[in-house]
């Protein structure tokens, strides 16, 4: 997200979804969109089989919608920025970019020209592994498209390079004048229902609702204002792994957990493991008692999805109704009643009526979300920013001109995953979602049909490596990284590339988190879950 | 609009525009004709033979759904010889498989033994599963045809449920082709297709295996789909709630950030089951397995039902009040003794953007920290 905003002025998906039936090419990496947004790689699926629209997939597992794609790039992992700095060799040295969009709409292309003059496909071929008569290919493509979009995940984000591999893909988007188009624009695939959500409405350490930036003192006056305080907080707040650093040196004395299950989706897990447990208080507010609840002080019962009005907001930038159809168990509440009984407690009144009143609210305080009421969304939501109450939303952004103006060019220079295979941990390991289960599993796991179709925790390993370590499918494996090491079954695949293994993250009892590296990317603060490198040895 | 794009529809002209069929056209104007395998968006299979209707000039009844208006075309949707085709075909598809939903008025001893015997499975113990929920059915009793015609026969296939979700009964498919239809054109898994031939002529995956041994992701979209009993959620097997008593709640699926709109299918406070809102983006009725069948979690025994207070080592139930007293006592003392920078919030993806706000809000406003943050990067 730090990379988009910093090159278009905001962080979220440029583009609806319904866009992907107006590209002529889809450039899709480090998404594997059949197996964790499904619905979305339908219309991917359809537009690749059925028509004339061409697919890239950039990924080093053969994961599935790789049987859709034109082209099927396969790099290292951890070298994105390579590749994407080769394909921008390429089309600036053919002269297949778009030379009026570039300097028009754009500033800093000098810059990026002199950096992508080095990546010559040869050299590419070299760090990433991608044939360069694939990658030249693979240029031509994307630069000759009318409209070409791109799509990625937390393949491109979980680097310590993630902010440098955004900024790269969206060198290569504006180079080739496909942002602010039908069709076209950069697409980052939200993991969770309301990540896009979360971040609006200020649930980050640097800004209120709609980006408002807290050290901001113009904005900062107004939601002091709005929120009847004296003085709001001016500095910058911790990230959530800045957080677990705080409490594991006992500068962070409290913390208070909403619907998270940092025990199994935090890096470096033995490290997280420690942080909470030097915490002098901690509260948990979930539907289940998660392996974090459990550590616990005081464990706050909430109401589910489906107990609850309110709203989601979609990866695409919709704000769409959530409605309440059950009543929560026992005497669990809903969220937002937790924490406004206990800021009542705490001696600052928040008396809302319903979900709707602090709708309301939010539609005051949020420049973008000025125009957003229940009564509008009822049928169908809306797309933000959406100014006013006569805005229709804007389902397309930076179309006139970008967030920030002119679209910023960065130069980038590869930088190698934070870890790399040595003899003594030979394989590189990357994790990841699959089908049938969900981020921690905490409502997955809770299904039994789910648990049928994916029971157990697995190692994905190529025939190649799997012949070499002598592995049949099914033997039990012992993974061992410098941080941790954890026991899963074989599982031989033609998805895993020679020299790599996948694990999923879900199984606590199996977490993958127990080897993964806390290394963070400088500017985003994500962790490098996506390469670490391990051994492995037969049980 | 060309002048001469007009179809004549029971009398009254119609403008039309090129491409469009004769159901397209009468839908658009509100005309009914009876559709079974129909797939609005889909290419036309023609199949059921229900949406038949008549031309001027042609000798034979047409499909509606797959023949192209034409300029000057006359068309009947209700002549006596539309309605008995339509009748005939719908006694031909009740008769061609277990369709045991009109079989109340038939004598019992017209039920062979083999049907007796399959009252005793657990998957027939009653009528259709689809009984009150099948567009055959409704078809049949609104052309009045008539159980005696019908005598059910026996089941063809055996039941196939070794899947956690979805039956299969092939006993009841009438072979419309709309669950092929989805399966590789909407969700394009390409999992199913017809398979065999004649009266042999069945759904089959590669190698007619079971769907758990198909390259099926059981995303749900033939059972959406599907007008009759032949593909039922197994978790309406086991409950046999009538659907119109089930409470209908649209809201947004809980899972990945695709956002798409489902109902909520509600009775006695429990999730029975979930279907995709059609006709609504982002998903257009789709959905994946998550989605569909992930719901257990809502009414799972282990939910948590009172706040918990750990006291040596132990957590202990408590009211509110004391949990809330206890956090607002905590906080405050830590505010007081360490500042508001030595406490940290977690907010949640997972919940709705109201308690996000209230979140930071909270953080914020309440405590004096913007240490507030989300696993938006994990």
């Amino acid at each position: 997200m730090a990379g988009l905003a910093a090159a278009f002025g905001s962080g979220a998906m440029t583009n609806p979804i319904s866009d992907i039936e107006k590209s002529d090419v889809i450039l899709i990496t480090g998404s594997n969109t059949t197996e964790n947004h499904p619905v979305l790689s339908t219309y991917i699926k359809r537009v690749a089989s059925f028509t004339d629209t061409k697919l890239i997939v950039v990924d080093p597992r053969r994961i599935p919608i790789t049987r859709f794609a034109t082209i099927w790039m396969r790099q290292t992992l951890g070298t994105d920025v390579a590749w994407i700095n080769g394909m921008m060799h390429i089309i600036i040295k053919e002269g297949l970019y778009d030379r009026e969009y570039v300097e028009f709409r754009t500033e800093g292309f000098e810059e990026l020209r002199a950096t992508v003059e080095q990546y010559t496909p040869e050299r590419v071929e070299k760090i990433t592994g991608i044939p360069k008569d694939q990658l030249v290919e693979a240029a031509h493509l994307y630069a000759q498209a009318n409209a070409a979009s791109i799509f990625y995940a937390m393949g491109i984000t979980q680097h310590i390079t993630g902010t440098d591999n955004v900024k790269s893909l969206a060198n290569l988007a504006m180079l080739c004048g496909n942002v602010g188009i039908e069709g076209g624009g950069v697409n980052p695939l939200r993991g969770q229902n309301n990540v896009q959500g979360a971040c609006d409405m200020g649930g980050l350490p640097n800004v209120y609702t709609g980006y408002q930036k807290i050290d901001d003192p113009s904005v900062r006056n107004r939601m002091e204002k709005a929120w009847g305080v004296e003085k709001l907080p001016d500095k910058v707040g911790a990230t959530v792994t800045g957080m677990m650093q705080m409490a594991h040196s006992g500068d962070l004395k409290a913390l208070y957990i909403i619907g998270e299950n940092p025990m199994v989706s935090d890096p470096d897990l033995n490290h997280a493991e420690d942080a909470i447990k030097n915490l002098d208080f901690l509260v948990v507010q979930d539907i289940f008692l998660t392996e974090t609840a459990r550590m616990a002080n005081v464990v706050l019962p909430s109401a589910a999805f489906a107990e609850k009005d309110g709203t989601f907001t979609n990866t695409e930038r919709k704000v769409q109704r959530v409605r309440r159809a059950v009543k929560p168990p026992g005497d669990a509440r809903e969220d937002w009643k937790i924490i406004s009984d206990l800021a009542d407690k705490m001696g600052y009144p928040m008396r809302y009526g319903n979900a709707r009143d602090i709708m309301r609210e939010i539609a005051e305080v949020t420049p973008s979300y000025h125009g957003i009421t229940y009564d509008r969304i009822e049928v169908d939501g809306i797309y933000w920013p959406c100014l006013s109450m006569d805005h229709p939303g804007t389902p397309r952004l930076h179309e006139e001109q970008f967030s920030r103006g002119l679209g910023l060019f960065h130069a980038v220079e590869y930088i190698p995953p934070d870890e790399l295979p040595d003899s003594e941990y030979p394989l590189y390991l990357t994790t990841g979602r699959i089908l049938y289960h969900y981020h921690t599993g905490t409502m997955t796991m809770k299904s039994e049909g789910l648990n049928a179709l994916a029971p157990e925790c697995f190692v994905e390993i190529s025939q190649e490596d799997a012949l070499y370590y002598k592995i049949k499918d099914n033997d039990m494996l012992n993974v061992a990284s410098r941080r941790g090491s954890i026991k899963a079954r074989a599982k031989i695949s033609s998805q895993a590339q020679k020299g790599a293994i996948f694990i999923p993250f879900h199984y606590a009892e199996a977490a993958a988190n127990r080897l993964t590296n806390a290394a963070l990317d400088p500017v985003a603060k994500i962790p490098e879950y996506k390469v670490c490198a391990v051994r492995i040895e037969k049980i | 609009m060309e002048p001469q794009n007009i179809i004549n529809i029971n009398g009254i002209d119609y403008s039309f525009t090129p491409g469009e069929t004769i159901l397209e056209v009468a839908t658009r104007n509100d005309i009914y004709i009876p559709t079974l395998c129909y797939l609005k968006g889909m290419s036309p299979t023609g199949v059921c033979r229900i949406c038949l209707v008549e031309v001027e000039g042609v000798k034979t009844l047409l499909a509606s759904c797959s023949t192209q208006a034409t300029p000057g075309m006359v068309v009947k949707t209700d002549t006596p010889a539309v309605i008995n085709a339509r009748r005939m075909n719908i006694e031909l598809l009740l008769a061609s498989g277990d369709h045991n939903c009109l079989a109340r008025s038939l004598d019992a001893g017209l039920w062979t033994d083999f049907q007796l015997d399959a009252l005793d499975i657990e998957e027939h113990r009653d009528l259709c599963p689809a009984y009150g929920d099948c567009r055959l059915q409704d078809l049949a009793i609104l052309y009045r045809v008539k159980p005696d015609h019908v005598v059910p026969v026996n089941p063809k296939y055996d039941v196939e449920d070794v899947n956690p979700f979805i039956v299969r009964d092939f006993s009841r498919c009438i072979l419309c082709g709309r669950c092929v239809q989805v399966c590789n054109e909407i969700q394009v898994n390409k999992v199913i297709s017809f398979g065999y031939r004649g009266a042999t002529s069945k759904i089959i995956t590669r190698g007619d295996r079971a769907l758990k041994d198909s390259d099926c992701v059981f995303c749900g979209e033939c059972l959406q789909v599907c007008p009759v009993g032949a593909l039922m959620p197994k978790q309406d097997m086991a409950l046999r709630t009538p659907v119109n008593e089930m409470k209908k709640v649209r809201t947004t699926c809980s899972y990945c950030g695709v956002g798409c709109q489902i109902y909520l299918h509600v009775k006695d406070n429990r999730i029975e089951r979930v279907t995709g809102v059609e006709g609504t983006s982002p998903n257009l009725g789709s959905l994946c397995v998550k989605g569909r069948f992930g719901y257990d979690f809502v009414a799972h025994p282990e939910r948590l039902t009172t706040p918990l207070i750990k006291k040596d080592g132990e957590f202990h139930e408590a009211t509110w009040d004391e949990a809330l007293d206890l956090v607002a006592k905590r906080m405050n003392d830590i505010k007081r003794d360490f500042g508001p920078d030595s406490i940290g919030l977690f907010t949640s993806a997972r919940i709705t953007n109201e308690e996000n706000y209230l979140a930071q809000k909270f953080i914020r406003a309440v405590i004096g920290t913007n240490n507030i943050d989300h696993c938006a990067r994990l």
